[in-house]
């Protein structure tokens, strides 16, 4: 069954042409197991995504009761089953999902959910629990103890918006840019500044940076300069499209880098949300199906898997401004060719609301952390995340 | 006979000397400290006038020179009357709200060009850095507000407040147009309140994260209705028929409690001092606070009834300052990264656009902040992408020294809070020393 759903994989990509000229043709084809040549595509859906706005619950009558005003009809949504849809922006998502290689898990969220940005943002970065400190991010953790393998360019990239998030401290080394040949023909040139004797915690971090510089910009410019086939695949021009354009080159390329962190937003709509949500919506899903195209032109759609997350859903109910405030659970996506698709968790239940108005969490967020570092990354969980927790059925290996 | 009082007043002096240990000029180094962490790095002359001071002397003179209005000419648009926003926002005609929203933007260009050149003509550099840190706690931010008035206007309140009654800016704050428009008190209603700016009073403002409950916040939220701005005259006005005089409880407090009866409560809380000088002191003296010593100052800020004058001449005084284990402790932002290299060594560069351009290439955009919560600040400004950007704009920023020009001193001593990590530079002299020193680690910490 794997073998033959990699087998359509395969011809959905010949279909393209881009496969046959650049002479990578694999017939059938298994997606690796789980291990560090593998990359995980973080995309951050800054302030906190609507949830209810973006994977509806259409036949609920409570929806339209909740969102008299920003509610999505039924006409204009893409239904996935007799209860759940699509926001219409997310479309484009609709031939992975039906290719079964689009997961959706909703209800994600966590005990004693905080209602700040910061504070609830931070709890997801270093995947805390919500009423403990913990100082480094997640991915960081995960990856910085480990022996850099050979020519490893960086733990991590970050793209978009300037925020290391789950790639913060633990000695990981974080390569940010915005274009990554740009920034690797700039970087190549600094100098690899000298040692000090007794730095402080501030110099330190500007000469660890600056040697992160010089190494990523080595490192990246050669295997920029060694992809001879630029990506057929054409992006469309938004922040989240550059993104997405710019971390599959760095896949194509080779580029030994298991973390890719984007952002996209701001998705903080307290007031007037319709216009701003549709657009940001329709920004990720057609940058997405992007993305999934140049993937499988360069046969590596096997070896990534992007994962959204966000600090918190939004209310359930519309507020006076046709916005939503600061909410909590809520679904996100994971994609990628050696993903198990459909839905993931529990639906979203709008008649048990909390006291404050908010959905209850049906799936932590550090199970799915969990099932990235061992079904993904081949990394125990437990030391990483200080317990351990339930693993989803993200992926078919 | 008429030696003795000469003597007296020398033996009680050395005496004072030696018991205090602070009424002794600066050395060189103490100088350039006090300038770097309050201002924009130190150029020469500079440090030759503070010299002779003591340290309290200094931070005296520091808080004399405070301004409390610009010095550069408002951007000429502040003379012309508030645009007709409701009509805008009625309006069908795209052209003619393309042609309002150029104009807009063409103001936005101005005043953060005007603010730049502020930054680097003010005879106060400390003023400017205490209006950045008010700027990037209440912060307020273009892409939302989009009106540049009320973000002029902003500037102007925080001026005037810098070193005032933190009490009195917090509910200045909170009736500011700009921030009832960024933090949507505008579309805060009686049968809907939004949380927005109750949320952030809270958690940013004042008491930090962990002092409140959601109940607070909803309390507050409700409190703030009806806040709003007369659109059309661009000025703060209560919307009477939206303000809720209901019960509400607060933080302890019940009653039909308004806004500034929200604000007073909070101000009754001791936390209120410690979250404030603690963030202050992230600003001015190291990176890692001291609990006893910023217990001690968080009591001078209160007990002044949070007076900001007070709490500042108590902190530039105090030992953690001075003490040589704090320097390098802090990462420079762009803008004390520009603008005290302008000040310092390129003093004719007077290309304010470019600023703009670098300072939102480096993640400071003045005037648009990347959210509510400010700039983060400290190792947060250097990351692979801002590093190259910060290298690129102080070579762009000494490429327009004259090649002639001397550089007299020890310009090491004088530009680095540490010494050079590049090991040829005792070799270099003028331009080519001053260039190396500038791109060195060390010219990026303070």
């Amino acid at each position: 069954m794997m073998s033959r759903r990699w087998f359509l994989l395969r011809s959905g990509a010949l279909a393209f042409g881009s496969a046959l000229s650049t002479g990578c043709v694999t017939t059938t084809r298994s997606p690796p197991g789980a291990g560090l040549g593998n990359v995980l595509v973080l995309i951050e859906l800054n302030g906190g995504n609507d949830g209810l706005n973006t994977i509806i619950p259409y036949a609920d009558p409570l929806y339209a009761k909740l969102r008299p005003k920003i509610g999505l009809a039924r006409e204009e949504v893409v239904q996935l089953d007799a209860t759940t849809a699509l926001h219409p922006g997310l479309a484009p998502l609709k031939p992975s999902w039906d290719a079964g290689e689009c997961a959706i898990v909703q209800s994600v969220g966590y005990d004693k959910p905080n209602l700040s940005h910061f504070r609830s943002i931070e709890i997801w970065d270093t995947a805390s629990a919500s009423d403990a400190t913990v100082a480094d991010g997640w991915v960081a953790r995960a990856l910085a103890p480990r022996q850099p393998l050979a020519g490893r360019v960086a733990e991590g990239v970050v793209l978009g918006r300037p925020v290391v998030g789950p790639l913060y401290g633990a000695k990981a080394r974080v390569a940010m840019m915005q274009d990554a040949s740009g920034f690797a023909s700039q970087a190549r040139r600094v100098a690899k500044p000298g040692a000090m004797a007794t730095p402080t915690a501030a110099l330190q971090h500007v000469v660890t940076t600056q040697a992160s510089l010089r190494a990523a910009g080595d490192g990246i410019y050669d295997r920029l300069q060694q992809m001879r086939v630029p990506l057929q695949t054409v992006f469309p021009r938004t922040g989240i499209g550059g993104q997405l354009a710019n971390a599959a080159r760095l896949i194509a390329a080779n580029v030994d880098v298991p973390a890719i962190k984007l952002s996209h937003g701001s998705f903080d709509t307290h007031t007037y949300q319709r216009n701003p949500h549709d657009r940001l919506i329709g920004e990720l899903g057609a940058a997405l199906a992007a993305f999934r195209q140049a993937m499988i032109e360069r046969n590596a759609w096997g070896r990534v898997t992007v994962m959204t997350y966000a600090e918190f859903g939004r209310r359930p109910a519309e507020n006076s401004a046709q916005g939503t405030d600061h909410g909590t659970a809520a679904p996100h996506f994971v994609l990628g060719g050696a993903v198990r698709g459909g839905f993931k968790g529990v639906a979203p239940r709008l008649d048990q609301l909390d006291g404050g108005g908010n959905l209850r969490h049906g799936v932590d967020f550090q199970s799915l952390y969990a099932t990235m570092l061992k079904r993904w990354w081949g990394i125990d969980p437990a030391p990483v995340l200080g317990r351990s927790f339930p693993e989803l059925d993200l992926f078919l290996t | 006979m008429r030696i003795v009082p000469g003597m007296i007043r020398f033996v009680v002096c050395a005496l004072l000397t030696l018991a205090c240990g602070q009424a002794r000029a600066l050395d060189p180094d103490e100088a350039r400290h006090l300038l770097l962490r309050t201002g924009f790095g130190a150029t020469s002359s500079e440090v030759q006038r503070l010299q002779p001071m003591s340290r309290e002397q200094a931070v005296s003179r520091l808080l004399h020179d405070m301004g409390r209005e610009a010095v550069t000419p408002p951007p000429g648009f502040t003379a012309n009357a508030h645009p007709d926003w409701p009509a805008q926002w009625r309006s069908k005609d795209e052209e003619q709200k393309s042609i309002f929203n150029r104009a807009r933007d063409a103001e936005a260009a101005e005043l953060k060009a005007w603010w730049w050149q502020e930054l680097i003509a003010t005879p106060s550099p400390f003023t400017e850095r205490l209006v950045l840190f008010w700027h990037g706690h209440f912060t307020s931010a273009m892409d939302k507000v989009r009106a540049p008035n009320y973000l002029f206007a902003q500037n102007a309140l925080l001026r005037a407040h810098a070193l005032g009654s933190f009490r009195a800016l917090l509910h200045a704050v909170a009736r500011d147009p700009a921030m009832v428009r960024y933090l949507d008190s505008l579309n805060n209603r009686k049968a809907g309140p939004n949380e927005n700016f109750a949320r952030e009073l809270l958690e940013l403002f004042t008491l930090g994260e962990g002092h409140y409950t959601e109940a607070d916040i909803k309390a507050a939220a409700r409190a703030f209705a009806g806040w709003h701005n007369d659109e059309r005259a661009g000025v703060f006005r209560f919307n009477v028929r939206e303000i809720d005089d209901g019960e509400k409880s607060f933080l302890g407090r019940s009653g039909p409690l308004t806004g500034d009866d929200v604000i007073d409560a909070i101000l009754e809380k001791p936390q209120v001092a410690r979250f404030v000088t603690r963030k202050l002191w992230l600003e001015l003296v190291s990176d890692a606070p001291e609990p006893r010593e910023l217990e001690r100052l968080a009591t001078v800020f209160r007990s002044s009834d949070y007076s900001i004058a007070r709490l500042m001449r108590a902190m530039l005084t105090s030992v953690e300052f001075w003490a040589p284990r704090s320097r390098a402790t802090l990462v420079k932002s762009p803008v004390e990264l520009m603008v005290g290299a302008i000040r310092q060594v390129a003093p004719e560069f007077a290309d304010t656009k470019l600023l703009v351009e670098y300072g939102k290439r480096m993640r400071q955009d003045l005037f648009n902040p990347p959210n509510v919560r400010g700039w983060p600040g400290g190792t947060a400004w250097i990351s692979t992408e801002s590093l190259l950007v910060r290298r690129e704009a102080l070579a762009r920023l000494t490429s327009g020294i004259p090649a002639d020009r001397g550089f007299a001193g020890d310009m090491s001593r004088l530009l680095l809070a540490s010494p050079p990590l590049v090991a040829a530079i005792g070799e270099l002299r003028g331009r080519q020393l001053v260039e190396a020193l500038l791109l060195d680690p060390s010219y990026q910490v303070k």
